[in-house]
Parts: C-alpha cells; sequence; structure tokens
C-alpha cells in the first residue's frame, strides 16, 4: 500500500528517516502529516490481526498513529514534530516485545 | 413483579441472574448504564489475599467459588483468570507481619504458600532487586468487571429478567402497612412486593427514599492504566501495606502499590483511598504516588506511560462489612452494597444469599454478620422520614 513517491517540491527543509530512507518535511510539520505528504498511509500493525493502521482522528485521541520515534514506541505521530535527524520507525503491535524478554 | 432490583453494577447483576434462575420474575433498574458506577471503576479483585479471617474471609472464599462456576457458564469475555496474587515485603518487619496473617488465614482454610527473596522472581521476573519476600496465595483471582456484569444481566434476561437503564428510581413506594409495593421512575411504575437495593455507592439514598437509613459513604480511589504491553506481571502484585490500608477507616489518602496486567494487555495500578465524598477531580498527588509505587516494585514500568487515569467511590460502612439481607425497618426492602474495595469478588455469594432469602430456601454460607440491622440509625432520626 505504500507509495514511495518523491517527496513534493515545497518540501521544506527538515530532514528525518521513515523506516530506513530520507524523508523531507516542512518546518513544525507532524510526522503524520510529512508521511502523508509522502503518499504513506499505515505505518503500524494491529497488535492482534496484524492489520495496517495509519492516523485515524488526527487530533491525538484515538491512539491509532502509534509509531517508534528515535527508539521510543507508542508515539502518536499526529501530536509529534518532525525534528531534525529524527528516526521514524513503523511500529508493530505495542512495540514492547523488547520489555518482555 | 417478584423483584426489582436497583442497580445494574455486579452485585444487582448477580442479585438478577440468581433470582431469575430460582425462577423469580425480576427488573433491573439503573438510573445510569451497565456497571456505569462503582463496578466499572475498579480493577475486578477477586481477593482472599487481603481479608483477615472472619465473616469477610468466608463471604469471599465462598464468592470465589461460585465466580469460578460462573466462569464455567459465562462467555470467555468476563476475562476470569485464577491468576493468584503475591503479597510482597521490602523489610523483614513487613515480612513477619504478612507471616503472621498469613498463618491466621491458613488457619482458616485459604491456600497461602511463603516465597523466599530468592524465589520472587521465579514468579515475578520484573520484580524489583531487594524485597524481604512475599506470600503467594492461588486463590485470588480477577474478572472483566463491567463485562461480567454485562454477561450476568444477559443470562438474567434469558431467564426472563427485564432491564431498564437510564431510569433514575424518583420513588420507593409501600403499601398503608408500610410494606414496600413498587418503584416509580420517570418513565414507569413497576409493581412488586420486593426491591433490592444495590445501588453500590449510592445506596444510602436508596434506602432514605424507601423510609430506611443506610449509612453508605464514598471512599474514593484512583487507576492508573498504562500502554498495552507484553505479559510482565504475572500475577496480582500487592505491597504489604495494602492490607492495612483496606482495612483503616482513616480519611486522609492513603497509597499502596497493587499491579496487575491484564488480558487486553494494558497494567492496571491501583490502590488509593481517601474520603472526600463524591469529589471526581483528579488529584496530582494520588496519582503521582501510585506511580512511584508501582515502578518501585516493578522498575520496568518506569519505561512505559500511562494512558489514562480514573476514579471511582467504594461503598464505605463503618464497620467495613457489606449490608446484606432485609432491612429492619422496612419490609420487602433489601440491601445488596456496602462492599466497599470487594464488591466484585463478594457479588456471586451475595446475589445467591439474596435469592435465597426471597425464595424462602437456605443458604449453606453465614450471612447473618451483614445484616443490615447492625447498623442502627443514629438517635434523632426517624426511619419513616423520607415518605
Amino acid at each position: 500500500m505504500r507509495h514511495r513517491a518523491e517527496p513534493p517540491a515545497e518540501a521544506g527543509p527538515v530532514r528525518f528517516a521513515f523506516d530506513g530512507r530520507a524523508v523531507a518535511a516542512r518546518q513544525g510539520q507532524s510526522i503524520a502529516g510529512a508521511l502523508w505528504d509522502h503518499g504513506i498511509v499505515a505505518w503500524r500493525t494491529t497488535r492482534v490481526g496484524g492489520r495496517p493502521r495509519g492516523a485515524f482522528c488526527g487530533m491525538g485521541v484515538c491512539f491509532d498513529c502509534l509509531v517508534v520515534v528515535n527508539g521510543a514506541p507508542g508515539q502518536r505521530a499526529c501530536l509529534v514534530r518532525v525534528s531534525e535527524g529524527d528516526t521514524v520507525t513503523s511500529q508493530e503491535g505495542h512495540g514492547r516485545d523488547g520489555l518482555g524478554s | 413483579m417478584d423483584l426489582v432490583v436497583i442497580g445494574a453494577g455486579v452485585v444487582g447483576a448477580a442479585c438478577a441472574y440468581y433470582a431469575a434462575q430460582a425462577g423469580l420474575s425480576v427488573a433491573v433498574v439503573d438510573r445510569g448504564p451497565v456497571a456505569g458506577g462503582t463496578s466499572g471503576a475498579g480493577e475486578g479483585n477477586l481477593l482472599v489475599s487481603d481479608k483477615e479471617p472472619g465473616p469477610e474471609l468466608e463471604l469471599a472464599r465462598t464468592s470465589l467459588r461460585l465466580w469460578s462456576d460462573l466462569a464455567q457458564v459465562l462467555p470467555a469475555d468476563i476475562e476470569f483468570e485464577a491468576k493468584g496474587g503475591l503479597v510482597v515485603a521490602e523489610d523483614g518487619e513487613q515480612l513477619s507481619a504478612l507471616r503472621e496473617f498469613a498463618a491466621a488465614q491458613a488457619r482458616s482454610g485459604v491456600t497461602v504458600e511463603e516465597v523466599g527473596p530468592g524465589g520472587l522472581h521465579d514468579r515475578e521476573p520484573h520484580l524489583a532487586p531487594g524485597l524481604a519476600g512475599g506470600f503467594h496465595y492461588p486463590e485470588d483471582a480477577q474478572v472483566q468487571p463491567a463485562r461480567a456484569a454485562a454477561r450476568l444481566l444477559e443470562c438474567a434476561g434469558r431467564a426472563g429478567a427485564r432491564l431498564f437503564l437510564g431510569e433514575e428510581v424518583t420513588a420507593v413506594t409501600t403499601t398503608p402497612e408500610g410494606r414496600v409495593s413498587g418503584v416509580r421512575t420517570a418513565r414507569r411504575r413497576l409493581l412488586t412486593g420486593a426491591v433490592v437495593n444495590a445501588a453500590g455507592t449510592w445506596a444510602g439514598r436508596i434506602a432514605e427514599l424507601a423510609g430506611s437509613y443506610l449509612p453508605v459513604q464514598p471512599r474514593r480511589g484512583f487507576v492508573l492504566v498504562t500502554e498495552p504491553l507484553p505479559p510482565l506481571v504475572r500475577h496480582k502484585v500487592y505491597a504489604a501495606g495494602y492490607v492495612a490500608d483496606v482495612a483503616s477507616g482513616d480519611a486522609g489518602l492513603q497509597t499502596s502499590p497493587v499491579v496487575e496486567g491484564t488480558p487486553a494487555g494494558p497494567v492496571l495500578i491501583g490502590a488509593s483511598r481517601e474520603r472526600v465524598g463524591f469529589d471526581r477531580r483528579i488529584s496530582a498527588e494520588a496519582v503521582q504516588r501510585l506511580a512511584a509505587a508501582a515502578t518501585g516494585l516493578f522498575p520496568v514500568l518506569a519505561q512505559v506511560r500511562v494512558l489514562r487515569v480514573y476514579c471511582g467511590f467504594r461503598p464505605y460502612l463503618p464497620d467495613h462489612l457489606p449490608a446484606i439481607g432485609p432491612d429492619p425497618y422496612v419490609p420487602g426492602l433489601f440491601h445488596a452494597c456496602g462492599h466497599e474495595g470487594a464488591g466484585i469478588g463478594l457479588a456471586p455469594a451475595t446475589g445467591l444469599a439474596i435469592a435465597r432469602q426471597l425464595t424462602g430456601a437456605a443458604t449453606d454460607f453465614d450471612v447473618g454478620p451483614f445484616d443490615p440491622g447492625r447498623l442502627a440509625e443514629p438517635a434523632g432520626v426517624s426511619p419513616r422520614n423520607g415518605n
């Protein structure tokens, strides 16, 4: 489902990495907004069933758009603004498998 | 109608369930939704471990057996888990107090086993280091209380019980002789010879509506809900101080960590107690103390986030025992309330006892100590001034 389109021409000066590739974002843009700009609409899989999820409510309420930001899972992509050099990765389930071991 | 139950929490649902099973025609009325009061604000504790020998412990043991039976009958989504409880001591002093407490419980038939400091991490790998030891109670269990209430009511409904939600009881009517004759809501009149007051923390108001008296008071508690996690906490784990807090009558804020996982993933963190009326405002101090105490027990929790905090009001009677049985003043009025923080655990035995009392059948367990007649009204309060 992911469209690996080139960054839009008007994309601003902030750069971050999403699942290992360089992505450009506008200053102050949310991670969800930046990913949408690049045609990426799903970046998490559900805990039961592994179904794709992305931004749903877009305002921090539904917790559907969780993503791993600089190693911290469970961040709401619709609320977290992109910072230069961020490493963002897709989240599988609760993203906390490491805690159980 | 043989019976109207006021309150669609777990206790009211259990009363309706056993009464309907006994062949009574039953209606359940609640001003809100199913489990919209205290039942929906708890953690689903089915505990023997926190109860000293005495009538409440006996009722809890009976009730746990009934929960096991219900778990065979009700759908699996009530999340009944016979997970066991683990009570931990931070130092030698706490440990000897726990040891004495556990020995007395064991003499009353409770299964309990001491766990040395080296054995704690075999049972709970994420517990903090340096604890003095603990006690394992395999009979402690857990249930999802809102679902359990809903499923009990569903079963009662299949046996003919009717459910009226969103309808506040405005009057409990009586005959000229003073017997219960029915219940009124804004929408209907239900005629009945028996009313069960299962209104939890608000049961005092129902008693007053019926022209009686019951001194139920709210004891507020907060619960923290973490983000969904892999299984980190296997038992219901709590600190030795919890037992003393449960038994205390202090009005000030008390916190002691109670930590447990849930099948859905989030970890629940309690337990605070304070008497502040029906104040629903978040207490930063209570929340901070609970979080600190929980991470003290399970350091791994310091890395995870709390998604939400909720509070509820335990229905508190002055002697910490529930009121189960006929009202001393108004014939036809029965009470099934005042279970404080143990209502989910004690619900089936309460419901069964009420159903047996209504049908004139005997119970094989003693509910005499819970007779509402023990709670005399203060001087000057006429029991009939509500009508």
